[in-house]
């Protein structure tokens, strides 16, 4: 482990924003584990968000469709109910009332204004829940850019009504079977894919994973959310939180949410990890709770793996958790020790999806409801003190699953 | 005389006769376990030199061939060091060089220097890791370079010209020039462009130059001679195996057609 100088370096070289470095590193972690026919495509990735990414005219074509399509910005909602339940002021940040409902929008719209820019002929993506599948399909519709989209055949089973809207908004959904079917082989068929046609194809990554600038580039389009989530809490409170809590997955709606919070030093920062149905390898997807350092989808992160280096597969109740890997940002962050990473079960998430729904008549996304099982454990700790929760998205889609689980036994 | 230079002479040996090399693939323990050591021989027989795949969860750049040999070793148990310890128990060795490929992960979790120790018992002259590109590759490189390991570098059909010069100058055994975009097992068709750019490779390549990925049969083979060193057969040669044909016999038919 690093020393706490060593660390308190990092932190101010994160803030002051020498991370990705030339390498595209954040410290250890990160760089560009891919075969060689995809460097061409990374490097004309990286001048492509250099160019275009913070420039005026990309950011007012970006804003003007978040406002006016997107529906940015996104409401924080005091959760009285729940805070009277819970015993701390909890505050949700409404990524769920995000157009398409949830916060992969923001990426999904980012990258394919930056792919029509870039001359790209064709989209194609993976997709775990569904929620980045259907924001890159309604994103491409919007743009008039034709959209392929893998997915796990488990996935597509366990999230049907995404699968549909997918089609609907017009892209071609192709039914990963090998590997575990799930968001892992989705990305790596995704990857074949583009592989196969660097050159006219953009690949649209859903989550603050795979090789660099990936990992930069979804940050920047989801720093959005802890933008107006911080500006949003002092507005109303005067005053920064005592903490803030995202779910944890590849981790894109987390570094979005933790990274405008990330220089205040008082505010602490959770993330929370699918705990599955357990601690032992292959019961959960707590890949920073139980995994060690390797390469997985081209990055250098923490991964759940066997002692041979072989990926595991994962489990977890909620599509959108279930991924064997992490952000390489995130792990760099638990590295130095600014953000807390913990991990909830099945069964907790389950519960705050139930206490969610009957405390504030709102139907979580079972990702989010992890971040939600994370804010009571908090509230548990500090009674009557202040904490944002991302909700990252909506449940609608999940009702295959809570059919299953909450619902069981009724009607 | 190194083990890496060993690649190089055991292809500069086959061009001699007036052929190209001919390298081989086969996924280890695939399509069983029990008979690795004794298709390695027959595949080692037939070829100049043998590359030996390390299955792996993700093989990301692989086709469905080698995606399922892949898994099937898995499930056997299949691991890095189960491979490295039948090899270094194989007696007699085959005369031709063996290099070991992996994706990268596998590798890490041996841990580098383990490996190239457990490499030099294991006779093995060399590693191709094809995620691992030109820029992230030192660590790996000074590591194996004491031993006199090969770390066999990849170029592509994109591939910029001032990169490729790179890659060739520090690629050690050959250059593994990549026919086409794509993955592993599809048929390539060898147009023009292919033997163009595989005509600039060898210009700037101071090692071999083999040509991989969608090499199935003769017909490539004979639009690839003379624009290369040396072709890498892989899935073609993995679902031979599969079926239980001949491997020897198979690479020697395909010898004659590329003389």
């Amino acid at each position: 482990m690093s020393s706490s100088t060593e660390n308190a370096e990092a932190l101010a070289g994160l803030i002051a924003g020498r991370f990705p470095d030339a390498r595209g590193r954040f410290g250890p972690f990160g760089g560009r584990y891919v075969p060689e026919t995809l460097i061409p495509a990374l490097d004309r990735l990286e001048e492509g968000v250099r160019e275009h990414l913070h420039a005026p005219s990309f950011q007012q074509e970006l804003g003007a469709e978040l406002s006016s399509w997107v529906g940015r910005p996104t409401a924080l909602t005091f959760a009285g109910r729940l805070s009277a339940r819970w015993g701390a002021k909890v505050w949700l940040k409404r990524e769920d009332l995000a157009h398409t409902g949830a916060h992969k929008i923001n990426n999904a719209l980012g990258q394919a204004l930056l792919a029509r820019r870039l001359g790209a002929r064709r989209i194609v993506a993976e997709t775990g829940a569904g929620q980045h599948g259907v924001a890159s399909a309604a994103a491409c519709a919007r743009l008039g850019l034709p959209c392929t989209v893998y997915m796990g055949a488990v996935d597509m089973e366990r999230q049907a009504p995404n699968v549909g809207r997918m089609r609907l908004l017009g892209a071609t959904v192709i039914p990963v079977t090998g590997g575990d079917a799930t968001l892992r082989a989705a990305i790596d068929e995704a990857l074949r894919d583009w592989v196969s046609d660097p050159l006219e194809t953009y690949y649209l990554l859903g989550s603050a994973v795979g090789p660099h600038p990936y990992p930069y580039l979804v940050r920047e389009l989801q720093a959005i959310i802890g933008r107006e989530a911080r500006a949003q809490i002092r507005e109303k409170t005067g005053e920064l939180p005592d903490a803030v809590i995202a779910c944890v997955g590849g981790g894109s709606n987390s570094i979005g949410m933790f990274h405008a919070f990330v220089p205040d030093g008082g505010v602490e920062i959770i993330g929370v990890e699918a705990g599955g149905k357990g601690a032992a390898l292959g019961d959960n997807a707590a890949t920073i709770s139980y995994g060690r350092p390797g390469v997985l989808h081209g990055t250098y992160s923490l991964l759940l793996q066997d002692a041979h280096g072989q990926v595991q597969e994962t489990q977890s109740v909620s599509a959108g958790l279930d991924y064997s890997g992490v952000g390489p940002e995130h792990a760099f962050l638990a590295h130095i020790g600014r953000v807390r990473y913990e991990s909830a079960g099945d069964q907790e998430a389950l519960d705050a999806v139930r206490a969610l729904c009957e405390s504030e008549g709102i139907l979580p996304a079972l990702e989010s409801a992890h971040a939600l099982a994370g804010a009571k454990r908090w509230a548990e700790r500090h009674p009557g003190g202040t904490v944002v929760v991302c909700l990252s998205g909506r449940g609608d889609k999940d009702m295959p699953t809570l059919q299953q689980t909450l619902l069981k036994g009724d009607q | 005389m190194s083990a890496h230079e060993s690649i190089s002479a055991a292809i500069r040996a086959a061009n001699a006769r007036g052929e190209p090399a001919l390298v081989a693939y086969l996924t280890a323990g695939f399509p069983s376990r029990e008979r690795f050591l004794e298709d390695l021989r027959q595949v080692a027989e037939g070829a100049d030199v043998v590359e030996i795949g390390v299955p792996f969860s993700d093989p990301m750049a692989d086709g469905v061939t080698i995606q399922r040999s892949s898994r099937v070793a898995l499930s056997q148990g299949v691991s890095l060091g189960w491979i490295l310890g039948e090899l270094e128990r194989m007696t007699p060795r085959p005369k031709a060089p063996l290099l070991l490929m992996s994706y990268l992960n596998p590798l890490l979790a041996f841990g580098a220097e383990r490996l190239a120790a457990a490499a030099g018992r294991a006779g093995v002259a060399g590693f191709i890791v094809p995620d691992l590109p030109f820029d992230e590759g030192e660590p790996m490189r000074e590591v194996f370079a004491p031993p006199g390991l090969a770390l066999v570098r990849m170029v592509t059909p994109v591939t910029q010209p001032e990169r490729l010069r790179r890659i060739c100058a520090d690629s050690q055994g050959f250059v593994y020039a990549v026919t086409m975009t794509g993955t592993t097992g599809k048929s390539v068709a060898v147009p023009k462009e292919v033997t163009q750019y595989l005509d600039a490779v060898r210009a700037m390549s101071p090692v071999p130059v083999c040509a991989g990925f969608g090499i199935r049969g003769r017909e490539q083979l004979e639009r690839l001679r003379g624009h290369v060193d040396g072709v890498v057969i892989g899935s073609a040669l993995v679902e031979l195996l599969e079926q239980g044909a001949d491997p020897t016999a198979w690479l020697h038919s395909l010898r004659t057609a590329a003389r």
